[in-house]
């Protein structure tokens, strides 16, 4: 009998120490982001102003969202935000991809160029955005100072004034901070990927480009949607950069949904309608892992589940 | 084409793209060493006439120059800030990690799903609720409010890291040790630790710099010099000198250093 419990008592020990030793992590993100978002749904229901605090308690039903999906503010931000990630992302894949060849062909001095190639890593995103403002100040920057030197304009380009050159000068420095992540992930698809396929092609008669095409492209997919899925998880980091850069102006022509979160949340003090925001801007966060993920398992699963 | 004229040309291309991106953050680290008047200059003056150090003397205090932008506070915040937070999210990181890589249970790919999902939230919108609960509790502009917000940050992403360091350990060499007459927690700690440690090292690498780096939520959790770190301690420099490019410029070479 004793041994019959002692038995039961060391298998339930043994069931239940992945439980204990995963609680730490489970009461932290309780604590830090379940129950603040459960919070933060509850009051995108109420019409909370931080200036006036018992209108936490008022519950306003949908008004929040009725009000934010007719905002045309709002849109704007949104399918900038939407915009600005698939233009930004696909251009870092492809110049991500094209380092990656590049780095893959040089065989002399090719571990300093991988190195320099992750340079752009060590820089946190505000630093970016401020690297940023600084050189495309149109004033003393250094991107006017050389076409002016060069001859090529005699004004001064206001690059962080005009909307449209706005959102390329934020695009070129969200480009530059994150491109080397798919450089280096690419970089270790090439390396890991076998020789064989690619002689068979050639004794078959394929030309470079379709080799590269039916080959050496559909190895480096799952590659290259890793680096997405993570590209997508940190995103929300081109935040830094826009208000460091433009802060979201002039007149609100840079706005991406996360300025506008921080903006209604804290400037306008609008909490409630700001959480609404945020809700949307965690959905849009969600969808576009979710999307790069599955798109992950796809090109695994075309690969044959050689990766 | 002849493979010659096609690898020259393989060379220049390279060079343009290490160019590109290397040339901006080389330029404005120069700048942190040039005197104000030289990066003002119209017509700009390219090849620095004067290098100096006194930027530098004067954020940390020590020239004539003094600025009213308390940096060391900044910097000790980062410091304890980041290190505090990144040794707590080994710590939780090292036992969720290990429970993903050596156990079966109930959940475990909801429950890893789950803490990978809170990743996905983005740092201004969890701020909002944050904000508002930290203010209830009293925790904004605490230092221990910021390190329990980066240790639930950091956390997916350690227990992710380790439990793949984990699982690339075979299970025999526990067990081995086990039949020996090892305890769990001593197979753990003699045999399965040490060889984990270099990947653990690195996921606290990851952590460290992420905690570092971080701004959206500590722009909105920091008020003073209590627990303001770095990264909101740059944007001082926009508010009170109207952009003082060469503050800047230094400031961001002295945060640099520190990779």
């Amino acid at each position: 009998m004793s041994v019959l419990t002692n038995i039961k008592r060391k298998m339930f020990s043994e069931q239940a120490t992945p439980y204990v030793l995963l609680l730490p992590a489970v009461i932290m993100i309780l604590i830090v982001v379940l129950f603040p978002l459960i919070f933060s749904l509850y009051t995108s229901f109420t019409g909370y102003k931080l200036t006036r605090p018992d209108t936490l308690f008022k519950l306003v039903g949908f008004r929040n969202y009725i009000r934010i999906f007719g905002d045309w503010d709002f849109w704007a931000a949104f399918f900038r935000t939407v915009g600005f990630l698939a233009v930004v992302i696909n251009l870092e894949f492809l110049l991500g991809l094209g380092i990656a060849l590049l780095i893959n062909k040089i065989t002399w001095g090719q571990r300093t160029m991988r190195t320099i190639m992750m340079f752009p890593m060590m820089f946190s995103p505000i630093l970016v955005g401020f690297q940023f403002k600084f050189i495309f100040n149109d004033n003393v920057g250094i991107l006017n100072n050389a076409l002016q030197g060069l001859g090529i304009t005699q004004e001064a380009i206001p690059w962080l004034v005009d909307g449209w050159l706005a959102m390329g000068a934020i695009a070129f420095a969200e480009i530059w901070m994150s491109t080397s992540i798919f450089a280096i992930l690419l970089l270790a698809g090439l390396f890991a990927m076998p020789k064989d396929p690619l002689e068979a092609a050639q004794v078959d008669g394929c030309n470079a480009w379709q080799t590269f095409r039916h080959i050496t492209l559909p190895f480096l997919m799952p590659f290259a949607y890793i680096a997405m899925t993570i590209r997508s998880l940190d995103v929300a980091r081109a935040y830094d950069v826009v208000d460091t850069m433009t802060g979201g102006g002039p007149a609100g022509r840079t706005e991406l949904l996360w300025t506008l979160i921080a903006r209604t949340g804290y400037d306008s003090a609008n909490m409630g309608m700001a959480n609404a925001m945020a809700y949307v801007s965690i959905i849009l966060s969600i969808a576009f892992t979710y999307y790069f993920f599955s798109k992950l398992v796809a090109a695994r699963r075309y690969m044959g589940g050689a990766l | 084409m002849s493979t010659q004229t096609k690898s020259v040309i393989s060379w220049v291309v390279t060079f343009i793209v290490m160019l590109i991106i290397t040339t901006p953050g080389l330029w404005v680290i120069l700048s942190g060493f040039r005197p104000l008047q030289e990066i003002l200059a119209k017509p700009a003056i390219w090849i620095p006439q004067r290098l100096t150090l006194e930027n530098f003397y004067a954020i940390f205090g020590i020239g004539e120059t003094q600025i009213a932008i308390p940096v060391l506070a900044y910097f000790r915040n980062s410091i304890i800030i980041a290190s505090t937070s990144t040794a707590i999210a080994i710590i939780v990181g090292i036992s969720g990690g290990y429970a993903f890589a050596r156990y079966r249970f109930k959940f475990k790919d909801t429950l890893f799903l789950g803490l990978m999902l809170s990743r996905t939230v983005p740092g201004i919108a969890l701020s909002l609720p944050v904000f508002i609960v930290w203010a209830r509790l009293g925790w904004i502009d605490t230092q221990f409010g910021l390190i329990l917000v980066y240790v639930a940050l950091n956390v997916p992403f350690t227990i992710w890291l380790i439990d793949g360091f984990f699982r690339q350990i075979p299970k025999e060499l526990a067990e081995a040790a086990e039949v020996d007459g090892c305890t769990r927690w001593q197979a753990f700690w003699k045999i399965e630790f040490p060889l984990a440690k270099s990947g653990i090292a690195s996921a606290g690498i990851f952590a460290f710099l992420t905690s570092w780096n971080e701004f959206a939520l500590a722009s909105n959790l920091t008020r003073s010099t209590n627990s303001k770190t770095l990264p909101v301690g740059l944007t001082d420099f926009i508010a009170q000198f109207t952009t003082d490019w060469q503050a800047c410029a230094r400031w961001r070479s002295s945060s640099l250093c520190q990779h």
